[in-house]
């Protein structure tokens, strides 16, 4: 009897011992904030609760910060982080907010759109909860998300998601995916509420176009694009030639399918006057076939079985040696959105969107992403967003 | 916090009460007592909000 009141408490012991080791790591990851440093150009900063009550004190709120223009233009709305596993998206986003200032129209940017699903994490998978970008000042270091909302934040799952307001009946994980629930509802799952308040803000601001920006498996069809519905066709494509002809890299246009619902690039566009855009870029540490998923895997892009599949031909983008460094992923992201600009400018010069001190492709690959990050500790207090 | 989320957790701490039950309840096998406590590991996690 003794004997096994001992075994217990060892086992007891050890087991505790895991879980707490376990279980700080988790806590300090989804309380990790990310300092944002607000540029020169960011003239207003709200929540994502102003525009739908029910979202206050919940961890799916999170900061719109708005770049408004000297004289008035269109309005184009940002967002990264709908996928929070899909930091390029992030990382360009972070380089419009604490550089770019507009000259022309307004920008408005909410860079951790899914806050909840930047603080969940998919042990299972084995991904690293941070990661770091070099910079001059030394390093900034992001936390790695999830592509779900975290289930403390929403939960329990359905066994079938039913999509508001088509019915549409999808997969039971998309009821906490941030691009199935649009176009959302005040009084839904939580983060049917974040979508609506992303609604709410193209149909109170009045926005023109708004910017879904992601990154996708060197593996899927739909990576290396733009997905676009009927009425964003004619802008995207226009973009994917240029960015093609002109800064020579590879880019195309996917439509959006209209019988898939709760997408950004389609209910956007459905339920609002704005054109809708979703912007994808190679992610090779998403594509299942790869070695471990280290913070290497998710900065360069260089993995052995990629390279042997793509020798075979089982690619949709190119891929070498040089991998597929988080350079050329964000480098992308920030020309396809200055070209989106130029090009709905060109087609409505009324509504013109211009904007100074964003770097293109070129500049992004021959400076390094973290050139364009300002050091926290060196700026002015009232400037810092704990997201 | 909606109320199916509530009764979820409600249903969590049955679980673990039941779990920790059967833990102090087993006299005999080892493998038992390190199953129970392994299943043990998410229900306490989530329910202290830790993941």
């Amino acid at each position: 009897m003794r004997r096994i009141i001992i075994i217990k408490i060892l086992l007891s012991a050890v087991i505790a011992a895991i879980m707490i080791d376990g279980g700080i790591e988790l806590y300090k990851h989804r309380h990790f904030q990310l300092p944002i440093v607000a540029g020169p150009g960011i003239t207003k900063v709200k929540k994502l609760s102003d525009y739908c009550e029910s979202l206050k004190g919940t961890m799916a709120d999170t900061y719109v910060f708005f770049l408004e223009g000297k004289e008035e233009g269109g309005k184009m709305m940002i967002m990264s982080n709908t996928h929070a596993n899909e930091p390029a998206a992030l990382l360009a986003v972070l380089i419009f907010l604490e550089n770019a200032t507009v000259e022309k129209g307004t920008l408005i940017i909410i860079p951790q759109f899914n806050q909840s699903a930047s603080r969940n994490t998919r042990p299972g998978d084995g991904y690293p909860l941070y990661f770091e970008i070099p910079t001059d000042w030394g390093s900034k270091k992001f936390r790695m998300g999830n592509r779900d909302a975290s289930w403390l934040d929403q939960w329990p799952d359905p066994d079938v998601y039913i999509h508001y307001p088509d019915r549409q009946l999808l997969s039971f994980i998309d009821t906490r995916n941030t691009n199935r629930t649009w176009p959302g509802r005040p009084n839904g799952p939580l983060m049917e509420r974040v979508t609506y308040a992303a609604m709410q803000i193209i149909r109170e601001e009045k926005v023109d176009v708004a910017v879904d920006v992601h990154g996708a498996e060197t593996m899927f069809p739909v990576t290396n694009c733009i997905v676009a519905p009927e009425k964003s066709m004619r802008i995207a494509t226009m973009t994917t030639l240029t960015v093609k002809a002109q800064e020579k890299f590879d880019n195309h246009v996917e439509p959006s399918p209209p019988g898939f619902r709760g997408l950004s690039h389609r209910e956007i566009g459905d339920f609002s006057d704005a054109m809708p855009f979703l912007l994808e870029a190679p992610i090779p540490f998403l594509d299942q076939p790869t070695g471990p998923k280290t913070v290497e895997l998710l900065l360069d892009g260089k993995d052995p079985f990629l390279l042997s599949l793509s020798k075979k031909g089982k690619l949709f983008v190119p891929y070498d040696e040089t991998g597929w460094p988080m350079d050329k992923r964000v480098g992308q992201h920030t020309s396809v959105i200055l070209e989106l600009m130029r090009q709905f400018t060109r087609k409505f010069p009324e509504k013109a969107l211009q904007v100074q001190n964003a770097p293109k492709y070129a500049e992004v690959v021959k400076n390094g992403v973290g050139y364009y990050y300002h050091d926290p500790d060196e700026s002015d207090k009232k400037s810092i967003y704990m997201n | 916090m909606p109320l199916i989320m509530i009764l979820y957790y409600v249903i969590s701490m049955y679980l673990i009460v039941l779990l920790l039950w059967n833990f102090f309840k087993e006299k005999k096998s080892v493998n038992d007592m390190v199953l129970y406590l392994l299943v043990l590991i998410p229900l306490i996690l989530r329910i202290l909000r830790v993941k």
